[in-house]
């Protein structure tokens, strides 16, 4: 979004266009819906749990773009040990 | 000869393929190459009402592969130019009247008697397209800055990848420059960067393009046109040559007239 339309508020119906497209054809393209995602992301923290400690709402999961390939993007946080041992 | 065989494509209806294969045709064919337009939509045929040449057909693509004619009898030889010919499709069958095979078989004939083979695909993903892109050395994604074009084009491209046919090269049609100039439309940017293909024309929205078809005379027949500009540069890029892409900025009076002397357009 161009500064101008940031202090108006007002999006252009280009930029519109163009993020509600990258967000269809990465689903089209993978079959990977905002549901299939979200149940990805409880397992993945409910496995990683088992073995490390992390912070559940730190996680991020997200389908990336890269010229025609998609690739499965997860940040996961780790809490630092040291960290706990001070407190 | 060896022809080279070209197919357009889109998923979406309507977005201007019959124009383009015409273009194309009448562009190539006046540099001198030997070139056959073949309609790939049976049942919907308008190949032929945009190239002008409805009144002349006697035998179609079905016939050639039913053994009714031989395929010289069924290509029609467009009067404007030497060596453009119009394959038309069938009207009164549907697209299994014709397999892949078949069309692989009719595009091998066509490989020793022509330079170029176009082939307008119908829309759809269905066996009509699957027809029209089974021969083809080449094909062409084309399609609009309109959201549900783009994401057409996307689904297509998904499964050329997946036929291996390597990756296609996108045709942007109908740009409105004044309205990507104001944001209201999707850039060329913008669409490559969502379709990230390789890109092999941009043609600018022109009325001029209804009137051509009204008439029934192939845009790039109009020396006047843009679009029709457009459509022969994407011609000789096709060839090989190293085309520069057109300044989409509209240019009125002067200017136009200085650029089309100095040929920059």
């Amino acid at each position: 979004m161009s500064f101008f339309n940031r202090i108006t508020g007002k999006k252009k119906s280009a930029q519109s266009a163009k993020e509600r497209l990258q967000l269809v054809l990465t689903h089209d393209r993978t079959d990977m819906t905002p549901a299939v995602l979200e149940a990805l992301k409880d397992e993945l923290i409910e496995v990683i749990s088992r073995h490390i400690e992390i912070d559940p709402s730190a996680v991020n999961i997200d389908v990336a773009r890269e010229g025609r390939e998609q690739r499965l993007v997860a940040d996961i946080p780790l809490k630092a040990k040291t960290r706990q041992r001070g407190r | 000869m060896s022809a080279k065989i070209v197919t357009i494509t889109s998923g979406k209806g309507g977005v201007g393929k019959t124009t383009a294969i015409a273009s194309l045709g009448i562009a190539l064919a006046s540099r001198g190459q030997k070139v056959v337009c073949i309609d790939g939509d049976i049942g919907l045929r308008n190949l032929d009402v945009i190239m002008g040449l409805e009144n002349r057909i006697v035998y179609d693509i079905v016939d050639i592969v039913e053994g009714r004619c031989r395929l010289r009898q069924a290509m029609i030889r467009d009067k404007r130019l030497p060596g453009l010919f119009l394959i038309p499709a069938a009207q009164t069958r549907d697209k299994m009247a014709v397999s892949p095979s078949d069309m692989m078989r009719l595009g091998d004939e066509l490989r020793e008697e022509v330079d170029w083979v176009l082939i307008d695909s119908p829309a759809g993903i269905e066996r009509g397209f699957k027809n029209a892109i089974a021969p083809a050395d080449r094909v062409l994604v084309l399609t609009n800055p309109e959201i549900s074009a783009v994401r057409d084009a996307d689904r297509v491209i998904g499964i050329l990848e997946a036929e291996e046919k390597g990756s296609p090269s996108l045709i942007l049609n109908r740009v409105n420059h004044e309205m990507v100039k104001k944001q209201e439309m999707l850039s060329p940017d913008d669409v490559l960067d969502l379709l990230a293909i390789d890109l092999i024309g941009i043609v600018p929205e022109d009325k001029s393009v209804l009137i051509a078809a009204n008439q029934g005379s192939p845009i790039a027949l109009d020396k006047e046109s843009r679009a029709g500009q457009a459509f022969r540069n994407i011609a000789g890029r096709l060839i090989g040559e190293d085309v520069p892409y057109m300044d989409l900025e509209e240019q009125g009076g002067l200017w136009k007239r200085i650029s089309k002397l100095t040929g920059r357009s």
